[in-house]
């Protein structure tokens, strides 16, 4: 079964009542933030907040990201000691500008990792790209380590960079959006969009949502869990695309039983992008209990 | 760790607890707990603040404790963080903890 | 010592009270006696009911030392009634007097001086809150306070175990002759629902307001036959306190998750089929219950016959758009219910009789298929406590918790498990007011405990995507969060006696220490 990040929830760092239960809301990721919502002077506090929280809850088994802080502030490299030893499924970087900065972050989890006898590698990364530089780079940032599992836009700082502002039909972000697609999927890694940022505003969410996973995303960046279900519910494959699936896996399983390397449905060939995607829309279903899953070959990224 | 100053860290929203850490002229530790949770929490929280000092090698301070209902990880990272400010600015013994 | 029938233990009598009568089940008592019956009047076509203020009302009533006063609820927070007649009562120096009103707010602090000067020497009601609640809890009152849910409390009213003297009832309009109801003036507060039982029971009925209209009010909700004086006054309440605004729909995350579980749960449950009822409470994951099941509702093509309780205007919404056929109310929660009351004949005003009390020819709770409730803390037996916090410290209310939770097919608590460092799943509550064989499931934002006796409702979550878990298991789920609690520690001395329904006991509350 595919790994879902229909939804990464941003949980700001220094905020305890949100860092004790974040993942209740049902977010397929949830993202504890030490960057852009912890205030300058609370970076320490925030650091250590997380640290502890990490450290000492239980999340379920929800997948758990941490932001941290660029390793050209002061912040960055402190975070890694932190927040490496308490071993968060995946650590973001924000802002990436080139696949150097992903390396940079790469060589020092490692160490840490090494240090503490942490299997090297275990810790996924995720890159955001948030500037024109970062955005004509993603080819190489995406591939830039084994560790990444995702690359994101982060729409409000790329939106200052090119001189604009965000607009509700989000014709400004077209063209990088489309970019750090192809980079994704070039790489063979996730693809997740940014945040929507008006919560009280939920056609406008709709819509966008509507608009990024028609575009091809994994998922959305959430800032609140009001908004978790909202793109559950868009990512919730129909009737008919449930069937279907079905239908092409049955043929995919009869072909392999029979020893045939081709597949065919109602007469037509049946190829193995399709076979995937089929799979990947019985995953969704699944996920949003509409479907379930039997047995079923588990393939991923 | 020596406590050179007095420090904050912490707020008083619900579910965090807003910690004050000073040097303590007389020598030794003091802590001074107003906790929502007293009835239920107060042996606890005493408890972790000890352990949490002696953790960070602090032997003489005041600890003052606004608590609002933080769970036990949440007392940890105000204290840690207090601790640090008050020691002047001092680095997380990251490598020294037990990560299990 | 008595052990009740959930495993409390009770002092057999009590100083002032009398014999205590244990709980055993929640319909083990069968009434023997007759319904109480009010003193007779004499009202001449000569004479007039309109006094010229509250003291001469008290002395026609003929109110002495050690009898008993009541009063309604509806003004809430906004209440000037009682403090006023307290007041009263104190400058003409009577003494031990019993307080007797259907539930007592934060408004109210004023009555702890009268309890210290020795005006009121007993207190029975359904809330407490605030520095009354807070005073009584620390041991200022000699004998318990008498706590009884709305149906209990009719109950005790019409079997004359609370026998009341005097009533005075604050009524936002009435004439000159004693028909009254709160559709109208400037405090009006919609339904009379408490009232009534007052009215209709007290040896003397005093009705205080500060809006005469012109003869006949009708229809009224208390009736003139009833009313023995009538006072005008500047102000009985204050209009910000009696009706909220509109009761808005809770944007609150975790109240919003408790609210799907618990729609869902409905959803399976197999009482949401056409013509079912339901009553909800008015916090905010109850409120967006509510409005879950109305998705469901026309998705499903699906009409409820009535709902049932405090009246939100929620409910108001549901009613004018056809999807509930009739609304019973006896307390009106918002300005929305309190208007409606008075202008749609399918929105009935009931008393708290016909409302909940177990002992009459059958009450409207018994007709109810899902009930939703709070609760500040539940244990593993499925007990609920909504009268004293974690603290042991009283600050909540009895209303009609245990009388729709015996009454209803399907009654479900919302809670959160936790709040803040404190678990809302406990192996002991600090006090019981609803027995845990009347609640059926426990909803809390981090998962569902079914009650084990309803093998039914297990079988048919199960098969849910739900997070289904057993109550012990929730209880850990919470303590692995927190840390176990100490237990609050309580000394001897009793401060309030709980009543189920049925007017057995089924808890006592001591004074924290």
């Amino acid at each position: 079964m595919f790994k879902l990040r229909r939804t990464m929830m941003y949980v700001p760092g220094n905020n305890p009542s949100m860092v004790k239960d974040a993942h209740i809301f049902g977010a397929d990721t949830v993202m504890f933030d030490l960057e852009d919502s912890v205030a300058l002077n609370e970076k320490d506090a925030a650091r250590l907040l997380v640290y502890n929280a990490l450290k000492r809850l239980d999340y379920e088994g929800t997948e758990i990201a941490v932001r941290i802080n660029g390793l050209d502030t002061p912040y960055g490299r402190e975070d890694l000691e932190a927040i490496v030893r308490v071993r968060p499924h995946i650590i973001r970087l924000p802002k990436a500008e080139t696949s150097k900065d992903v390396r940079d972050i790469e060589a020092i989890i490692e160490e840490i990792e090494a240090k503490e006898g942490i299997p090297v590698g275990s810790i996924q990364l995720m890159a955001a790209v948030e500037s024109a530089r970062g955005v004509l780079n993603a080819r190489e940032i995406a591939a830039a380590s084994k560790r990444l599992v995702g690359i994101a836009i982060g729409a409000e700082d790329f939106v200052t960079d090119m001189q604009t502002t965000r607009s509700l039909d989000g014709m400004e972000l077209l063209a990088a959006r489309s970019q750090v697609l192809l980079a994704a999927r070039n790489a063979g890694i996730y693809a997740l969009d940014t945040v929507f940022s008006d919560v009280n505003n939920e056609e406008g969410f709709i819509n966008e949502v509507k608009h990024i996973k028609q575009l091809g995303f994994d998922g959305k960046s959430v800032i609140n869990p009001r908004q978790i279900d909202v793109v559950h519910r868009i990512y919730t494959p129909t009737p008919q695309e449930i069937h279907r699936s079905e239908r092409i896996l049955k043929a995919s399983e009869e072909a392999a039983r029979k020893g045939s390397g081709v597949v065919s449905l109602d007469g037509k060939m049946v190829d193995k992008p399709i076979i995937e995607r089929a799979q990947r829309v019985l995953s969704l279903a699944t996920a949003a209990g509409t479907y379930e899953l039997e047995g079923g070959e588990a393939i991923a990224y | 760790m020596e406590i050179k100053g007095s420090a904050m860290a912490g707020t008083l929203e619900s579910s965090d607890a807003s910690i004050v850490v000073a040097p303590n002229a007389d020598k030794g530790i003091v802590i001074d707990l107003i906790s929502s949770v007293e009835k239920q929490f107060g042996e606890d929280i005493r408890r972790t603040v000890k352990q949490v000092l002696k953790e960070l090698d602090v032997e003489d301070a005041i600890v003052k404790i606004q608590d609002r209902g933080a769970l036990d990880c949440v007392i940890r990272a105000r204290l840690q963080t207090a601790v640090l400010r008050a020691a002047n600015g001092k680095s997380f013994d990251w490598e020294g903890q037990r990560h299990v | 010592m008595l052990t009740n029938g959930i495993g409390r233990e009770l002092p057999e009598y009590i100083e002032g009270i009398g014999q205590l009568k244990a709980y055993e089940e929640p319909f083990s008592i069968q009434p023997e006696s007759r319904k109480f019956g009010p003193r007779l009047s004499r009202v001449t076509p000569q004479d007039k009911k309109l006094l010229a203020s509250i003291e001469e009302a008290i002395v026609k009533c003929g109110l002495k030392d050690g009898m008993t006063i009541s009063f309604h609820h509806h003004f809430r927070e906004g209440d000037y009634i009682v403090n006023m007649v307290v007041d009263a009562i104190a400058r003409l120096g009577i003494k031990a007097i019993t307080l007797a009103p259907s539930s007592l707010n934060s408004i109210h602090a004023p009555i702890i001086e009268h309890i210290k000067n020795g005006t009121i020497t007993k207190i029975e009601t359904s809330g407490l809150r605030g520095p009354l609640a807070d005073a009584i809890s620390n041991g200022i009152m000699t004998y318990p306070v008498m706590i009884r849910s709305h149906g209990g409390r009719a109950r005790a009213i019409e079997a004359g175990d609370l026998k009341i003297d005097v009533a005075f009832l604050g009524v936002p309009a009435c004439d000159s002759y004693g028909n009254a109801n709160g559709h109208s003036g400037k405090s009006f507060c919609g339904s009379l629902g408490y009232a009534k039982v007052d009215a209709q029971y007290a040896d003397r009925v005093v009705l205080i307001t500060d809006n005469i209209v012109p003869y006949p009010n009708v229809p009224a909700s208390i009736s003139q036959t009833d009313v023995d004086f009538i006072v005008k006054v500047e102000a009985i309440g204050d209009p910000r306190g009696i009706v909220s605004g509109a009761t808005r729909y809770t944007k609150n995350p975790r109240e919003l998750l408790i609210a799907k579980y618990a729609s869902e749960v409905i959803k399976e449950s197999g009482y949401l089929v056409d013509g079912f009822s339901m009553q909800c409470g008015t916090g905010g994951a109850s409120l967006a219950v509510a409005r879950s099941i109305k998705e469901t509702m026309l998705e499903k093509g699906i009409k409820a016959s009535f709902a049932l309780g405090g009246i939100t205007g929620q409910f108001v919404e549901l009613l004018e758009e056809g999807l509930v056929d009739k609304l019973y109310d006896t307390q009106s929660f918002d300005l929305t219910a309190a208007k409606s009351i008075g202008s749609n004949p399918r929105h009935v005003e009931i008393d708290a009789g016909f409302y909940a009390n177990p002992h009459n020819k059958g009450c409207a709770v018994n007709l109810l298929d899902i009930v939703i409730l709070s609760a500040l803390e539940i244990d593993t037996d499925f007990n609920v406590n909504v009268i004293t916090g974690s603290d042991g410290v009283l600050r909540g209310a009895s209303g009609g918790h245990c009388d729709t939770a015996a009454g209803s097919k399907l009654s479900i608590i919302v809670a959160p498990l936790i709040r803040g460092r404190i678990p809302t799943i406990l192996d002991r509550v600090n006090a019981v007011i609803t027995p845990g064989e009347t609640i059926d499931v426990v909803v809390t934002d981090r998962g569902i405990a079914v009650n084990p006796r309803r093998k039914d409702l297990i079988e048919r979550l199960s098969k849910t995507k739900l997070p289904i878990y057993t109550i012990e298991e929730l209880k850990e789920k919470a303590e692995k969060i927190t840390g176990k609690p100490q237990s609050v520690a309580y000394d001897d001395k009793i401060v309030a006696i709980v009543e189920y329904r049925d007017g057995t006991v089924i808890d006592v509350i001591r004074r924290v220490l």
